[in-house]
């Protein structure tokens, strides 16, 4: 009783004072996820025509693991001539074997390659969350069980292309170059591969110069399937290669993920060409808070938006939007919330927030902070402790931030969310849609009307509605603007891989 | 003393979306509670329980069995706490208290025609002052459900304002009975009032209605009470009751707590187990940190 009288006394004035304690008291002790079950080569070949080559070149490069800057592997740099090679086996096997296949059969090793990811989802998980950074409860929840769900779905189209598109004839394209990024690598990888496969075209591969493991991975699983010899190349590599993959004659169509500037290039690159392109670029997605939304669920989302994979998302929704007469009482709840995430080894089980993905995006994120500062918005971070080594940033609020700020306007792809307050509906939907992008958005109220109007009215390629970052092989993916063109998942993804007639 | 803000509408409270709910549900299930932590955490938890027995069939001598157990849970583990309280029903109140002695277990009486409630006001307080006169020092009154469905919030506000001044310096839960509330967002309501009303605690269930105290159910109060803590500065308990039987839920529990209260909830004053077969198990596990396998069931009393 005493302790209520003398509680309530800071009460009425000091609501404010009221602050959570989450930090003494009884802690998690350290719940590693083994490692001891991976295995990882020392050096890594190219995967050209269903085998590990070595680089014409010679060279290679380190990959490391950015919670603690350990080497993990070398890996092999392609150059032109690596390029050549692998766009040859996968011209052969097109012509040869994967294209004159029946289509059942093709259906086949897609399942099979979906069941083997699945085999081996606890290395692949381990080694995902090494090579990149991301919390281990992230790539065996999610990345993992998403790429080989991937597959799965595209296996069950393979042999029904006929009613994806009704009355019209259907035929692959021929080699697909494909380039993808570092934020999602195994998932990326399937993304990109399982549709192309499913539709009749064999596949060159790039996956990012940080994150080159895993894709590897697939190539042992693609090798262990059997799946006829360059119908999958695997080549690593950095932007040049990439280059190399974009220019080349024999390559009928490019599938891309990564930042807007790269797309850009890629854009101009094949301006001219017959090549087909598809593009997934960044993103600044509006996330949007009216004050009839269940908010502690909306809050939950929030933290899902823009904390999921230390917000290296393109879809990430990085900037809030608070409608103003439930401001000061979602703000006070996204940060005691932020207080009890736990940021540190990507293995541990625990782990909300890993380590940032390289040096290099660590530095880019600490600019923008710097930026934001200086611009003028309101900077807050969560006071949780970070690991000595390695590449670690906290959970990174700019409240008050307006329409003009750089932090509000470009892709940060980092844990750092912009805060803006509205009024009305007009009003918010006048400046989610303020921005060159326009690959997602969130909306959380209680009303479903409300959902129906602003789902209607927000240009972006995915709107989710009470609910953020929800990824389903069945579901298209893909952005306007900026963002973008093409769809990714569903049966939309399946044209960018066919000729219709 | 009490904060009754005369404006506060309960038809207006603060809604709830189940999918959201669940979600975060499993995501704190899955934190990895190991080595000393998990040891630390099932004292804990075995040291927030009421032990509970609440039968048409309950004896003096059954209760004073219980008691007993309460004090010396498994004197063959050296070093465990006690638990928090037992909760029985206001007849047995003073043979509990007299059987208790003078340990730091606490007694806590349920009251107000448990489990249905439905008896006249007068009654209620009746039953209230009873179990307080002998001796108890909690109160676990339950809410009129059927007034809350009907609509009529003031009615059960009014009640539980009642029985908190009937209980004089006893500490007031107040059982929701959530399995018959069917909603997260009646749930969040009755929280509402219940805190509003001059709950000490807010609590799941009687335990006589299934499902009892789910762990959205609890995260949903757990909320509620937060929110009531930054609105006001004043901390109310958390009790969830009936269906918690396992150690692995009784750290998922605290869990929930900690990472929506945080540490100053963490101790039974504010936070409690109702539970009557949670001590064994947590004892089990206890037993297999200390001696690295499990022992059957007969290794552990059964009062």
């Amino acid at each position: 009783m005493e302790n209520k009288l003398k509680t309530s006394k800071n009460g009425s004035a000091g609501s404010k004072k009221a602050a959570l304690d989450f930090s003494s008291g009884w802690n998690y002790d350290p719940s590693p996820e083994s490692k001891d079950h991976i295995r990882l080569e020392k050096k890594y070949g190219l995967f050209i025509n269903g085998e590990f080559v070595k680089p014409s070149s010679g060279k290679y490069f380190g990959t490391i693991n950015p919670a603690n800057e350990e080497h993990l592997a070398q890996v092999a740099l392609a150059e032109e001539k690596d390029v050549n090679d692998a766009v040859k086996a996968a011209r052969t096997a097109y012509n040869k074997v994967w294209s004159k296949m029946p289509a059942a059969e093709r259906g086949k090793y897609l399942y099979r390659i979906a069941r083997m990811i699945q085999e081996r989802s606890r290395e692949l998980a381990v080694i995902e969350s090494m090579d990149g950074g991301k919390p281990i409860r992230e790539s065996r929840d999610v990345d993992v069980p998403l790429a080989a769900a991937h597959f799965f779905y595209y296996a069950g189209w393979a042999d029904k292309l006929d009613y994806a598109f009704p009355n019209r004839k259907v035929s692959p394209l021929g080699v697909a170059g494909q380039i993808i990024p570092w934020n999602f690598p195994l998932l990326m990888a399937a993304w990109k591969i399982a549709p192309a496969l499913a539709a009749g075209n064999t596949v060159v591969l790039k996956p990012a110069e940080t994150t080159p493991l895993t894709a590897l991975k697939l190539a042992e699983i693609i090798r262990d399937a059997g799946l006829p010899p360059g119908v999958v190349n695997i080549i690593t590599g950095a932007g040049k290669t990439g280059a190399s993959i974009v220019n080349h004659k024999d390559i009928n169509k490019i599938a891309f993920t990564g930042s807007t500037d790269v797309g850009k290039l890629i854009q101009r690159a094949v301006a001219g060409t017959d090549k087909k392109v598809t593009l997934e670029l960044g993103g600044k997605a509006a996330n949007i808070i009216f004050e009839d939304a269940p908010l502690d669920q909306a809050v939950e989302g929030i933290i899902n938006g823009i904390f999921f994979n230390q917000g290296h998302v393109c879809c990430a929704g990085s900037r809030l939007f608070i409608q103003e007469s439930v401001a000061a009482k979602v703000i006070r709840k996204l940060k005691a919330r932020m207080e009890s995430l736990i940021v540190g080894d990507p293995l541990d089980k625990n782990t909300d927030i890993g380590a940032i993905n390289s040096k290099m995006q660590l530095e880019k994120i600490r600019e923008y902070i710097g930026i934001g500062k200086n611009e003028g918005a309101e900077f807050y971070e969560s006071s949780c402790s970070i690991p000595s080594k390695g590449y670690f940033c906290r959970p990174t609020l700019f409240l008050n931030a307006s329409q003009s700020h750089r932090v509000v306007q470009e892709e940060i792809f980092g844990p750092v969310l912009t805060v803006q307050t509205f009024r009305t509906v007009e009003e918010v939907i006048e400046k989610a849609n303020n921005t060159p992008y326009g690959l997602s958005a969130g909306v959380w109220t209680d009303k479903g009307s409300k959902i129906f109007n602003m789902m209607s009215k927000m240009r972006a390629g995915v709107v989710w509605a009470n609910t953020f970052n929800k990824f389903d092989p069945t579901s298209p993916f893909g952005g306007y603007k900026e963002s973008g063109y093409g769809r990714e998942g569903g049966l939309h993804g399946l044209m960018g891989y066919v000729n219709l007639k | 003393m009490q904060q009754k803000s005369p404006a506060y509408d309960f038809s207006h409270s603060p809604v709830v979306d189940q999918v959201g709910i669940d979600e975060r549900v499993s995501r704190l299930n899955s934190r990895s509670i190991k080595k000393s932590s998990k040891v630390a955490g099932l004292k804990l938890a075995l040291n927030m329980i009421d032990l509970t027995t609440l039968e048409g069939k309950d004896t003096e001598g059954k209760v004073k069995q219980m008691c007993y157990k309460a004090m010396h849970l498994h004197d063959h583990l050296p070093g465990l706490p006690g638990v928090a309280a037992v909760c029985v029903y206001p007849t047995m109140v003073r043979t509990a208290r007299k059987a208790l002695g003078d340990s730091a277990i606490k007694v806590a009486s349920v009251a107000t025609a448990f489990p249905s409630g439905q008896s006249t006001a007068e009654i209620k307080i009746a039953d209230t002052k009873f179990a307080v006169s002998e001796g108890a020092d909690e109160v676990d009154m339950v809410i009129s459900r059927g007034a809350f469905l009907t609509g009529n919030y003031n009615y059960v506000f009014d009640e539980i304002a009642a029985i908190k001044e009937a209980c004089g310096n006893a500490r007031l839960k107040v059982i929701l009975e959530t399995g018959e509330l069917s909603t997260l967002d009646n749930v969040r309501r009755a929280s509402e009032i219940a805190m509003r009303a001059g709950a000490d605690f807010i609590k799941t269930s009687t335990g006589k209605v299934q499902p009892a105290a789910t762990p959205q159910v609890t995260l949903v109060m757990l909320e509620a009470i937060r929110d009531y803590y930054f609105e006001t500065g004043i901390m109310i308990g958390m009790k969830p009751a009936g269906g918690i039987s396992t150690a692995k839920g009784a750290l998922q529990n605290l869990v929930m707590v900690k990472e929506t209260l945080g540490n100053a909830w963490l101790n039974n004053h504010w936070f409690r187990f109702g539970a009557s077969s949670l001590a064994n198990d947590i004892l089990m596990q206890l037993a297999k940190e200390t001696t690295g396998a499990y022992q059957g069931g007969d290794y552990f009393s059964k009062d």
